[in-house]
């Protein structure tokens, strides 16, 4: 009995200890948000700021414009979250329901292209776009995240599409439901987690992405959140640190509400069907 | 059914955020200059004057773009290639010898007026002629300079160098290693950078480093000129113990708690940094701006002035160098100057009074001027691999201790080399 409770207080340990890490950067950086420029230079840092002030929020907001941009990269990402999972779902069922070469190849192909290092892609990118005539405009940089995020979501949702015991169409079936009566009313239901999951995922990727938007997006006025943040810091990588940490806090806020929304969600997703009844 | 007002909105949006205003409408010019301005009273002295430009000037509109000096290169490269680059462009002249060589920007020359042309010194010119060309106006440029703790230098009653008495390396490193002692240092070198400050500060004892010969190609010799401040700053570090070994992977903003809570008594950083530290400094903590020690050739130094350029692509190269010419008048580059906390080129707003003021180091600086020249490795093709392959690691080791001056020379001569011949092929 007594071993089973210290291996318990053990495992509680552990798992404090990761949260702790885990959450370490973000502390640290709430911490430094609300941090006046003296208490920054001082030797002896603390956690709990001696003298919080909220001059870093004003000076950030003062300096960039932060909501613009941030409605800007909310623009760019739900849209790339949106159209990838109606784009990705169709192939994602073919794929975990019919096997043939085609199917492989293309879970091949979607492996594959993970494997491309970004600088590979950009330039050649660049001047598709621009012929496009899509260069420095949120429909393209959108377009972009689609296709980037496209492969993962394919992967992703066909892991769930086979999720789905087959049984359960094979009774919509029975029951005299056609092929696209199944998969609207059936199969897309009990995907919904997934395919929430699959958003959320192409949703935080585009949130938080930076080289595309710097390089694809030349006006002011449509630039995205992460490139905004980097202007807070000038040459030789020194940093303007509390508005910097100010607005990097700010922007981490929508992926931790939107996560904190559909957790359980997700979770719920995960677990169904994970045990025969 | 609720999700498709959603997906509706978000198209919408997304296709209100696909129209762009063309570059041209009813016959007027729209200019799109990038600033890489990022401190709170620079980019608000950019904007002021790109507002007052625009009032002006209603046929001829420009455009304040913010770009990042984090990213400056990449994105640059990315925007010439792909033909969108902005027609002025704010950078670094050790940025500009790829891109002018690379035929992206245009040549200055026949586009400047006399007078900003006479304005500026031929040794700031130097930073951003390549070739036949000029590819960028000079304007912003700052020293490396000691910032120093001036309570603990007059108690320890050593002399304070001037301008016109600076320390020379011996005479610094006995200094240093005199304010030694009790875990405290004299200097705190943050050298996250290495390469240009080692090659910036060896202009004073003579060090050239890059050697172009009658055929115009560069090679690297280290030689006994080029030894004086690696070996001055081994020595500190390794030998006295008065250079603190934390901070030799340090960035300057780095050292500043150490320097504001009595771990260091000086740290040499670039003239800018005065903001950061007037900013940051505990109340009551004076500090002074000292010149950087001086060698055979004085106080020469390197720099890197800050520049505005314009595409090659540009349709309005007229409108664009009219705009530079307005951004430089000489009250105008000092606001530049107060907004970024660094030296103006031009000779008539360096002679602004409000540059010459005692607080804060201004007068210092601002004697340094005309001991500014252009950093040695300005014009050299590879310089960016040099610097990133061999001689970043090289003296990185050379500081810590790990390998000798002779290893360091090897490398930095024959690895050096090796590299440079790709470029000059």
């Amino acid at each position: 009995m007594r071993t089973r409770t210290t291996t318990r207080i053990g495992q509680y340990a552990a798992l404090l200890a990761y949260l702790v890490f885990l959450a370490l950067p973000f502390l640290w950086l709430l911490s430094t948000a609300f941090k006046s420029p003296r208490e920054l230079g001082s030797l002896h840092p603390t956690w709990i700021p001696r003298h919080p002030t909220l001059d870093n929020f004003r000076q950030a907001f003062d300096e960039q414009p932060l909501l613009h941009a941030a409605l800007n990269s909310l623009l760019a990402a739900a849209g790339a979250a949106v159209v990838a999972v109606v784009v990705a779902t169709p192939p994602a069922y073919v794929m975990a329901r019919r096997r043939s070469a085609l199917t492989r190849a293309a879970t091949g192909w979607v492996i594959v292209s993970q494997a491309f290092p970004l600088v590979l892609v950009i330039i050649p990118l660049f001047l598709v776009l621009k012929n496009l005539r899509l260069v420095d405009s949120l429909a393209g940089l959108t377009l972009v995240y689609v296709v980037w995020a496209l492969p993962f979501a394919l992967w992703m949702l066909a892991g769930y599409v086979r999720a789905v015991p087959t049984e359960v169409e094979e009774a919509a079936a029975v029951d005299g439901a056609g092929r696209a009566r199944t998969l609207v009313s059936v199969v897309a239901p009990l995907l919904a987690p997934g395919i929430v999951a699959t958003g959320l995922f192409a949703f935080v990727t585009a949130w938080n992405e930076f080289f595309f938007a710097l390089v694809l997006l030349k006006t002011s006025e449509k630039q995205t959140l992460p490139v905004v943040l980097t202007h807070f810091i000038g040459a030789e990588g020194v940093a303007d640190l509390g508005p910097l940490a100010a607005a990097a806090f700010l922007a981490t806020l929508p992926s931790l509400v939107v996560f904190a929304i559909v957790q359980r969600r997700i979770t719920g997703g995960m677990l169904t069907g994970a045990v025969k009844s | 059914m609720r999700a498709r007002p959603i997906v509706l909105l978000v198209l919408a949006l997304l296709l209100a955020g696909c129209t762009s205003t063309g570059p041209e409408k009813d016959g007027r010019i729209t200019l799109r200059f990038q600033s890489l301005a990022w401190q709170e009273e620079s980019v608000q002295a950019n904007k002021e004057l790109v507002k007052e430009w625009n009032a002006r000037h209603p046929n001829v509109k420009v455009q304040y773009v913010q770009g990042s000096w984090d990213s400056v290169h990449d994105q640059l490269l990315t925007s010439f290639e792909g033909g969108q680059a902005p027609d002025i462009i704010h950078d670094a002249s050790d940025d500009l010898a790829d891109f002018a060589y690379g035929g992206y920007l245009a040549d200055l020359h026949p586009l400047l007026p006399a007078r900003l042309k006479s304005d500026i010194p031929q040794r700031s010119w130097d930073t951003t002629t390549f070739g036949d060309g000029v590819y960028g106006v000079p304007f912003l440029q700052e020293p490396r300079v000691l910032v120093a703790d001036a309570t603990w230098l007059k108690r320890a009653g050593v002399r304070i160098p001037t301008v016109q008495h600076p320390w020379s390396w011996p005479e610094f490193r006995r200094i240093t290693e005199r304010l030694s002692g009790n875990g405290t240092y004299g200097v705190a070198w943050p050298l996250k950078e290495p390469v240009s400050a080692t090659l910036n500060l060896s202009l004073s004892t003579g060090g050239e480093l890059f050697h172009r010969g009658a055929d115009g190609k560069v090679t690297v010799r280290f030689e006994a000129d080029d030894e004086v401040v690696p070996r001055t700053i081994h020595d500190q570090a390794n030998t006295d113990r008065s250079a603190s070994p934390t901070t030799l992977g340090s960035g300057g903003s780095d050292t500043l708690p150490g320097f504001f809570g009595g771990k260091y008594a000086m740290v040499p950083l670039g003239f800018s940094y005065r903001q950061q530290i007037a900013q940051q400094a505990p109340k009551g903590f004076d500090w002074q701006v000292l010149p950087a020690p001086a060698g055979t050739d004085g106080l020469a130094q390197g720099v890197s002035p800050q520049t505005l350029s314009i595409a090659q692509d540009s349709r309005h190269k007229k409108e664009a160098a009219e705009f530079i010419d307005f951004l430089l008048r000489p009250s105008n580059m000092v606001r530049l100057a107060l907004g970024d906390w660094m030296l103006p080129t031009g000779t008539r707003a360096l002679a602004d009074p409000a540059l010459h003021t005692a607080q804060d180091g201004w007068a210092t600086g601002t004697a340094l001027a005309a001991r500014l020249r252009s950093a040695p490795s300005q014009s050299v093709r590879g310089y960016p691999e040099w610097k990133d392959k061999v001689a970043t690691p090289a003296f990185q080791e050379y500081y810590s201790g790990a390998i000798g001056l002779d290893e360091l020379r090897h490398r930095l001569e024959k690895d050096g080399n090796l590299v440079l011949a790709r470029y000059q092929r």
